[in-house]
C-alpha cells in the first residue's frame, strides 16, 4: 500500500525564528497590527510504499530522526493517510489521517 | 610533508582557498570529492566553507550524510584531525561529530567582516600551537553562524572546555559589539572531547597570506600541520 505523509518541521519554541520575526515586522505595514507569535516552518510531503501504516510511520519517523529535522533546534510532526490506489483523485483516497507528535 | 585532504561538495566555495592555505603553510593539499568513499591516505581533513547542496533542508544537512562522511567519521573516531570551517562547521554539527547547531544570524543579515577571536584552549589539533588568551584576527562571512545548543548540552560544552574560540575585541574582551551573529556565549568554534575534531565559523584559510589581509589563520594551520602527523593512529 501507498501512504502519503505530510511532515511538519518547526523551530523549537524559544528559539529565535528570524523569518517569523521578519514577517511579524512586515504585517503591521499592511494594517495587521494585532498579529504576534509568527513562526515559519516547513512541510515535507512524501509517499511511502509499505505493508501497513505502522510500518510506513516507523520508517517516516526514522527519516525524521536521521535527516528531516535537527533535534537540537527543531520539532517534527507527522500526519499520513493511506492511498487506496495510485489513480484515486485527491480527497477520495483519504481513508484515515493519523497524527504523530514527537519532539 | 603533511597531506591535508579538502572535501569538495557541490556548492563548496572555499575548497581551493583551503588547499592553497595548506600549501602556503608548507603542507600538501589533496582534493577529495563528496562521492569518494576513502580519504586517499591523508593525514588530516578539512571540510571547507560554502553552500553545500545549496543549503537545502538545513545548512550542512545533506552534506552531513554524503558518501564521504562515512570515511570522515571513521577517520575522526581513529583520532584523525578533522576541521570544519563555516559550512564545514555546520556539516560537522549536522553529522553529530560536534554538539549544537548553527542558525540564522540574530541580525537576520549576512555578515562579511574581519573579527577577533580569543583562543580558549590549546587542547586541540587546531590550537595546539596557541596559548590560551591569544587573540587572532580572521574574517567571517556567513548568514547562519549563530551557535546554539540545548541548555544541558551548553553546560557540558562549557564544563568540559570544548569552546575553542570566542568572538572578542582586539584586546580580547567579550561583548555583544564583537559578536557578529549573536552566538551563544560568543562561541565561534568548538572541539570534540578528544580535540581532534574542530569546527569554527571564521575562515582561517582566508587569513594566512599577509599580501591579502590579516594572518590570524597562520597559527591554526601550523597547529594542524604539525599535529596531524602525530595524532593519526
Amino acid at each position: 500500500m501507498r501512504f502519503h505523509f505530510e511532515i511538519v518541521v518547526e523551530l523549537k519554541e524559544g528559539l529565535l525564528d528570524p523569518q517569523g520575526k521578519a514577517i511579524e515586522d512586515a504585517l503591521p505595514t499592511l494594517g495587521f497590527s494585532n498579529v504576534s507569535n509568527v513562526r515559519v516552518g516547513k512541510i515535507i510531503e512524501l509517499d511511502v510504499d509499505a505493508a501497513s501504516g505502522d510500518e510506513a510511520a516507523t520508517q517516516a519517523e526514522e527519516m525524521g530522526e536521521r535527516l528531516l529535522a535537527n533535534p537540537v533546534i527543531e520539532t517534527i510532526r507527522y500526519s499520513y493517510r493511506a492511498e487506496e490506489g495510485r489513480h484515486v483523485s485527491a480527497g477520495m483516497g483519504a481513508s484515515s489521517k493519523i497524527e504523530i507528535e514527537r519532539g | 610533508m603533511t597531506r591535508v585532504g579538502v572535501v569538495t561538495f557541490p556548492g563548496s566555495l572555499d575548497d581551493r582557498d583551503a588547499r592553497r592555505a595548506v600549501e602556503y603553510m608548507g603542507g600538501h593539499g589533496v582534493a577529495l570529492w563528496h562521492r569518494d568513499r576513502d580519504l586517499r591516505g591523508v593525514d588530516a581533513v578539512i571540510l571547507p566553507g560554502g553552500f553545500s547542496y545549496g543549503d537545502y533542508l538545513r545548512a550542512g544537512a545533506i552534506a552531513g550524510r554524503a558518501p564521504i562522511m562515512g570515511a570522515v567519521r571513521e577517520f575522526a573516531e581513529r583520532g584523525g584531525p578533522v576541521v570544519g570551517v563555516c559550512n564545514g562547521f555546520q556539516i560537522l554539527c549536522e553529522a553529530g561529530l560536534l554538539p549544537g547547531a548553527l542558525i540564522r544570524n540574530r541580525s537576520l543579515q549576512f555578515v562579511c567582516t574581519p573579527v577577533h577571536l580569543r583562543v580558549e584552549t590549546s587542547g586541540s589539533v587546531l590550537t595546539g600551537s596557541c596559548t590560551v588568551g591569544d587573540v587572532i584576527e580572521v574574517p567571517v562571512k556567513h548568514g547562519e553562524g549563530q551557535f546554539v545548543a540545548a541548555s544541558e548540552e551548553l553546560r557540558r560544552i562549557e564544563d568540559d572546555g570544548l569552546v575553542l574560540f570566542r568572538y572578542c575585541s582586539p584586546q580580547g574582551e567579550l561583548g555583544d559589539a564583537y559578536n557578529p551573529n549573536g552566538a551563544t556565549d560568543h562561541i565561534a568554534g568548538l572541539r570534540n572531547d578528544a580535540g581532534n575534531v574542530c569546527g569554527l565559523m571564521p575562515h582561517p584559510e582566508h587569513a594566512v597570506d599577509p599580501d591579502v589581509g590579516p594572518i590570524g589563520g597562520q597559527p591554526l594551520f601550523e597547529s594542524l600541520l604539525s599535529h596531524a602527523l602525530e595524532s593519526v593512529g
